[in-house]
């Protein structure tokens, strides 16, 4: 479980982007944060992760406050998160076992025999069984998310981040992410939380979402509670599109 | 303004050099990125640093005989000169100037890659101390392969001066061989070794920094790899002013 607790972020020109966030991410439930572009949702990931400091406010990791947390302290708990960003980020120079092999090779005791046993198992969880001795620049974009997926698995994370898995990818290739990230959050019971604007992710795998609005948490609530929500702000980003709005009309 | 900046840069490479020197985390993933490093700046320099020197060997030589050398200077002057010239001042801090375009601009570069394409970030949420894992293993690996190099880069230059000899024949080979062991000191040769394992630090550290800041996209890498090539060059050169009248 992660809770944020009033976190607010302004940055050194003065910018405010965060005017204070608090909600609960609880474990085993894909958690979705939606908003525009540029409402603020990305910094509200990053502060999650620690690539940004918060202003203000607690970040809870199961009562551990991130914030306040020393160096030593987050390098631990870091260990215990998974990422996968937006641009898969591969390491370019090893091949995609050896990526999935990383994070195991740094921190795992194991035996190297042990250790690729377990990239494998994670390379066949998200069905790339083969592509093992391939380089990053070698496969789609598509294949790198899903490795991204498996290197963020290697180490058994208990919280799982994964910054706009979707962007770039088709709808088919989307579907098969979002049902990987899903699937391995019910499997693992890893607190997952998704920053996406793909709404197909929102009405699919929205167990916990929260719409970000120019820096304020406007809206709260799952993917059916979405459906016959009455916040102007939320429904006119969710639906924007005609289809959205047919589908809304179907169902009301 | 302009020191002020200067001081916040100097504060700031401060700051991720003491990241740099921290305990890795796992020795062995650092020896292999060591050994990597290595090979990638030290071992694919040596070609370079070899034709280089060979050419610059041989052009001092061939210079000092046409436009030095005189009726009433002592046969050994090309010899003596281009040992000197060597030893002290190019295969130790030439040499790393022009090592400094080759090896900065791909540290730069290839960090500054790693930036802009969230690799570094992923490190960091993996819980890897990013700085320390990349840039300490390029500058103990630099700083390893330098004094090889600079023992190539002499005896290059030294060859290349046998080369003006015996196929230019604009001096005989004995006058040359007499210049090159006249007066020998052999604390000239470790004095290039001394300053070469500081520039090996320079050109290594200083790119890292500017790679290692990179924010935008491959403009501002493109613009990272330039900085730190002309940054590690001045550096490199000023500090070859204090190295040399502190060893001398």
């Amino acid at each position: 479980m992660i809770q944020l607790v009033d976190v607010r972020k302004t940055f050194d020109d003065g910018k405010v982007v965060l005017k204070g966030i608090s909600t609960v991410f609880e474990s085993g439930k894909t958690n979705l944060i939606i908003g525009q572009s540029g409402s603020g949702k990305t910094v509200l990931m990053k502060c999650i992760v620690g690539l940004f400091e918060p202003t203000a406010g607690q970040i809870l990791y199961h009562d551990r406050d991130f914030v306040s947390m020393g160096k030593h302290e987050r390098m631990l708990l870091r260990r215990e998160m998974g990422m996968i960003f937006q641009s898969a980020a591969l390491f370019d120079s090893l091949s995609v076992l050896e990526n999935v092999m990383f994070p195991l090779d740094m921190f795992s005791a194991d035996s190297y025999k042990e250790r690729r046993r377990r990239a494998q198992f994670c390379l066949d969880r998200v069905n790339l069984a083969d592509a093992g001795e391939k380089f990053p620049g070698e496969i789609s974009g598509g294949m790198q998310k899903r490795v991204a997926i498996a290197r963020a698995i290697a180490l058994n994370p208990k919280y799982l981040f994964c910054d706009e898995p979707n962007s770039g990818l088709d709808p088919k290739t989307s579907l098969v992410i979002d049902g990987l990230i899903h699937s391995i959050t019910r499997e693992f019971g890893t607190t997952t939380i998704i920053n996406t604007h793909d709404m197909n992710s929102v009405m699919g795998i929205g167990e916990h979402i929260i719409y970000i609005y120019e820096g304020y948490k406007e809206w709260e609530g799952t993917k059916d509670e979405v459906m016959g929500s009455d916040n102007e702000k939320l429904n006119s980003f969710i639906f924007a599109s005609d289809l959205f709005r047919k589908v809304k009309a179907a169902n009301s | 303004m302009i020191l002020s900046s200067y001081l916040h840069a100097l504060g700031r490479y401060l700051m991720l050099m003491g990241r740099v020197f921290s305990v890795p985390e796992k020795f062995v993933m650092y020896w292999r990125q060591y050994v990597k490093e290595m090979i990638k700046l030290g071992l694919d320099s040596i070609v370079i640093v070899l034709i280089v020197s060979f050419f610059i060997g041989a052009v001092i030589c061939i210079q000092i005989k046409m436009n030095i050398e005189s009726a009433w200077m002592p046969h050994w002057v090309s010899g003596y000169v281009t040992r000197e010239i060597m030893l002290l001042e190019f295969s130790s801090s030439i040499m790393c100037l022009i090592l400094s375009g080759k090896v900065g601009s791909n540290i730069a570069t290839e960090i500054g890659t790693m930036r802009v394409t969230q690799q570094i970030d992923a490190l960091e949420i993996m819980g890897v101390n990013s700085a320390s894992y990349l840039i300490l293993p390029k500058i103990a690996g630099m700083i390893t392969m330098m004094p090889l190099l600079v023992i190539l880069s002499t005896v290059s230059g030294i060859l290349g001066a046998y080369a003006a000899a015996y196929i230019g024949h604009i001096l005989t080979p004995a006058h040359l061989t007499e210049g090159l062991q006249y007066d020998f000191h052999p604390w000239f040769f470790w004095m290039g070794v001394v300053k070469s394992l500081f520039f090996a630090f320079i050109i290594t550290s200083v790119p890292a920094y500017y790679g290692y800041r990179v924010e935008g996209g491959s403009v501002e890498v493109g613009k990272a790899s330039t900085d730190a090539v002309v940054a590690s060059s001045m550096i490199v050169l000023f500090s070859d002013i204090f190295l040399t009248r502190l060893l001398s």
